[in-house]
């Protein structure tokens, strides 16, 4: 993973673009939790289909297993040998067999999930040259480098490629409009395009405190760390455009619960047209300045 | 307690101290090892009360508990932000002081104390007034840890304190109030005062075995107890180090954790996570010690495999230095770190299920009786191995990407922590109140409080798994509407174990006000540890005679 030292302030143009959050208004809310969920949120990138095909298929029927086997082992015990049922105890306190056996097998069993677990952190950390051999699709287009600095309590994110940037601010409980989630609405959202390999680099203000950003749906949580450049990928599969929402998963302070994430993946063109549309409406506005520079916040 | 009226004629020809010197001045192990009992049942339910208050405001989505403490008084309205970072206080406390206050005193200072003399045949502790001054450093760290609350906006960066938000609070320059140096200055003397203990025990079981008691002959409490401290004494001086740079930044305007002044955060996770890892091996190995001796005991059987288990703590301890980055799976590690760390994780599960396994094979063939001590211990045996498995998830830095910092995270450690130390630490009471204190504790009440208890934790914790899994992220006061469901099982739950916890309290004014008379050995031939061949209570000075073992 690259990491970079010691990044400059986040200046250059930051500006707000009152119309980025509505480009999308009518796109299907795709990752978010349910009532009563048991599981995870939908899978949408080739790094959560891993993690969940490696929980939900492996991972948790073994760990299921396990505790049964333990929970069977000792509901025998209870009956076959509790006091009325065997008034006698044996002295036995050795039996290099089944130590030997339960020594073996679990060191089996971890070696096999550690072998899996390991390529998957591999696969994780940078996108392989043939992408398509492990998922099946092939990515189109060209990387979308992502960039999101945390702020106490917003997130500020920056195309870097395509010099355009904006802060991300939770909307309070009075300003939801209809359909708007609680503690996940923000004013601007990210737009990705989809089936395309996002390098999503995420980083603190140097002044600033740990923050971490996810997107449970994506299986990518990075911390924010002042003076560190954390980088991972994902690509959106086909077939998952939609909106996505996450929040802020490192303790930050006071509003650490009110600096959500909101992910709008669109397909190519409508991210080139929004690309272009933001472009254009920064034009004009002064360089260096932006118009959201704190979140004051409903509550003071 | 009256010792003179049991104690054995001639080990009790001292005159009776006086209240001041007996409890305030105190050298006697046992009397300590009460002391710190007490201590621990009183931080115990200050802790539980703090977390039945987050439950409380975590029962609903949106603020309406921690507004009732955070009114503004110029305009008599709550203040939200205040809300927010009082239930941030709230977290810090609850961890540090269940971990520090509760249970490290209750299985060390407490069973320890009283205990690992007695199951050597050693007349007390090695260095008497060191036990003194190692609970009393203790009483001090509380009042340290309660008063940060109090003071400016409250230590608010959870047990972990991870700077900057240690250093910098909520506001953009260091220092600020003294609430999170109150709350280092606690750790410090808590520190100290473990570190004192840990040289204390190493010392006893090291110099202090009865004739014959030889290493592999100790009981496994006892080896516990010494694996523990040997983790303690090489641990803890870590955190103390990356505690005193934190105060400093805080402080004196250095930059060890300060990007801007070329330190870096990640620093501080890497050095707290080096105490920290063991840290949670030292809260429950002695647990581990206390079941071996409860299984055995209540099914008339030795332990099984004792070897086994004994260098099954050890290697536990050893491994236990090497995964602490397990942690740290999302700092941003170069891969090839988090794949050494997700491996060494791995093959912890290995000597910690050798211990459950041994457990079980113990009960096989035996004649077992399910006294209380016996309910908790097996109940600890169970919900310990779905912490087990959920850890073995938690190990994979792939999945830990989904898991990282959500309530699933909470859940497993809560299954090790608040069902095996706790379950561990209530076997252990119920076993030897009798011995300790001469008076037995109500079986019906016994058993009541284990099924309250069992399941009320579940009902805290289980669901505690979906929440996370569905991405609700952990330290938040307030959710998104459709985590409500599980965070109102929860609560229920909470509220269930905190009874439990009440009756517990219940359960020990009873037995004090029966005074059921105990027998030397009330649990019969499975109780094979010297402890049980003294009177009950134990005379004020035992084994003035060094017993022989064979």
């Amino acid at each position: 993973m690259s990491r970079l030292k010691s990044i400059a302030a986040v200046t250059g143009s930051l500006l707000c673009f009152a119309a980025a959050g509505a480009a999308f208004a009518d796109i299907p809310v795709k990752g978010e939790a349910k009532p009563w969920q048991l599981g995870f949120q939908v899978a949408a990138t080739d790094v959560m289909q891993q993690n969940a095909w490696f929980h939900d298929k492996l991972l948790l029927p073994l760990s299921v297993a396990i505790a049964l086997f333990v929970l069977a082992l000792m509901i025998y015990v209870f009956i076959r040998f509790n006091a009325k049922a065997n008034p006698v105890p044996s002295k036995t306190a050795h039996n290099t067999t089944v130590e030997v056996v339960w020594t073996v097998i679990p060191t089996i069993i971890v070696a096999v999930i550690g072998i899996i677990g390991v390529r998957q952190v591999y696969f994780q950390d940078a996108p392989p040259a043939d992408l398509a051999a492990w998922s099946g699709v092939a990515p189109v287009g060209k990387e979308v480098v992502l960039k999101a600095t945390g702020n106490r309590w917003y997130w500020e994110y920056e195309y870097p490629e395509e010099g355009v940037s904006f802060s991300s601010i939770m909307i309070e409980d009075a300003d939801l409009k209809p359909g708007q989630p609680r503690l996940l609405s923000v004013d601007n959202h990210v737009v990705i395009p989809v089936n395309t390999v996002i390098r999503l680099q995420v980083t603190a203000n140097p002044q600033d405190v740990l923050h971490a950003w996810t997107i449970p749906s994506f299986g990518v949580k990075v911390d924010a760390v002042p003076g560190r450049l954390n980088e991972r990928w994902f690509r959106v599969l086909p077939g998952f455009e939609g909106r996505y929402y996450g929040q802020c998963s490192e303790l930050c302070g006071q509003r650490h619960s009110a600096m959500p994430i909101a992910v709008d993946v669109v397909s190519r063109e409508d991210y080139e047209a929004w690309l272009a549309k933001t472009k254009a409406a920064s034009n004009g506005a002064p360089a260096g300045q932006t118009t959201i520079a704190l979140n004051t916040g409903a509550a003071e | 307690m009256a010792y003179g009226e049991t104690a054995h004629a001639g080990h009790d020809d001292h005159a009776k101290p006086s209240f001041v010197r007996r409890w305030l001045m105190s050298t006697n192990h046992k009397d300590i090892g009460t002391l710190y009992l007490i201590f621990a049942i009183v931080a115990g339910m200050i802790g539980g009360a703090l977390s039945v208050m987050m439950r409380m405001e975590l029962a609903e989505p949106g603020i309406q508990i921690f507004t009732h403490l955070a009114i503004n008084p110029v305009t008599g309205q709550p203040d939200l932000d205040r809300a927010r970072q009082i239930f941030n206080v709230f977290i810090s406390a609850h961890g540090l002081i269940m971990i520090f206050f509760m249970v490290m005193p209750a299985l060390i200072g407490g069973f320890g104390n009283w205990f690992v003399p007695l199951m050597i045949g050693a007349p007390d502790m090695a260095f008497p007034r060191m036990n003194n001054i190692s609970f009393w450093l203790l009483v001090p760290a509380l009042g340290l840890l309660v008063m940060s609350m109090f003071v400016g906006e409250g230590p608010g960066g959870g047990w972990t304190i991870y700077p900057p938000l240690a250093v910098l609070g909520n506001s953009s320059t260091p220092g600020g109030d003294a609430s999170i140096d109150l709350a280092i200055f606690a750790l410090h003397v808590a520190g100290i005062s473990s570190i004192l203990g840990a040289i204390n025990f190493i010392t006893t079981i090291l110099n202090m075995r009865a004739p014959g008691m030889t290493l592999h002959k100790m009981p496994l409490f006892v080896w516990s107890v010494l694996v523990t401290v040997f983790l303690l004494l090489l641990a803890l001086p870590v955190l103390a180090g990356a505690i005193t740079m934190l105060l400093t930044d805080r402080n004196f305007g250095t930059h060890f954790f300060d990007a801007q002044g070329g330190g870096d955060p990640i620093l501080f996770q890497h050095l707290f996570w080096f105490f920290g890892h063991p840290e949670v091996y030292i809260l429950i190995l002695p647990g581990f010690g206390i079941i071996s001796q409860v299984v055995s005991t209540f099914s008339k059987k030795p332990v099984f495999g004792y070897l086994g288990m004994a260098y099954a703590m050890v290697g536990i301890g050893v491994i236990g230095f090497v995964v602490w980055a397990h942690h740290m799976f999302t700092v941003g590690m170069n891969v090839d770190t988090q794949a050494y760390f997700v491996a060494a994780t791995l093959v912890i599960a290995v000597p910690t299920g050798i211990k459950i396994f041994s457990w079980i094979a113990t009960m096989w063939g035996g004649s077992i009786e399910f006294k209380t001590p016996m309910l908790f211990a097996l109940g600890m045996i169970f919900l310990f191995t779905v912490g087990g498995v959920t850890g073995v998830i938690l190990a994979n830095a792939s999945v830990d990407q989904s898991m990282h910092d959500t309530y699933y995270v909470v859940a497993h450690f809560h299954y090790t922590m608040s069902m095996g130390a706790l379950f561990s630490m209530f076997a252990g009471f119920y076993y030897w109140v009798g011995k300790m204190w001469g008076v037995q504790y109500n079986e019906f009440l016994g058993k009541l409080h284990f099924w309250i208890s069992f399941i009320g934790v579940n009902l805290i914790f289980f669901p505690q798994h979906f929440l996370g899994m569905a991405g609700m992220p952990r330290r938040i006061p307030d959710y998104n509407d459709v985590y409500q469901g599980w965070n109102h099982v929860s609560s229920m739950g909470a509220y269930l174990s905190y009874a439990g916890a009440i009756l517990f309290l219940i359960i020990i004014v009873e037995a004090f006000m029966r005074k059921r008379k105990v027998a030397d050995n009330p649990w019969g031939e499975g109780a094979t540890t010297l402890e049980w061949t003294l009177s009950s209570p134990p005379p004020f000075h035992q084994f003035n005679d060094l017993p022989r073992i064979k």
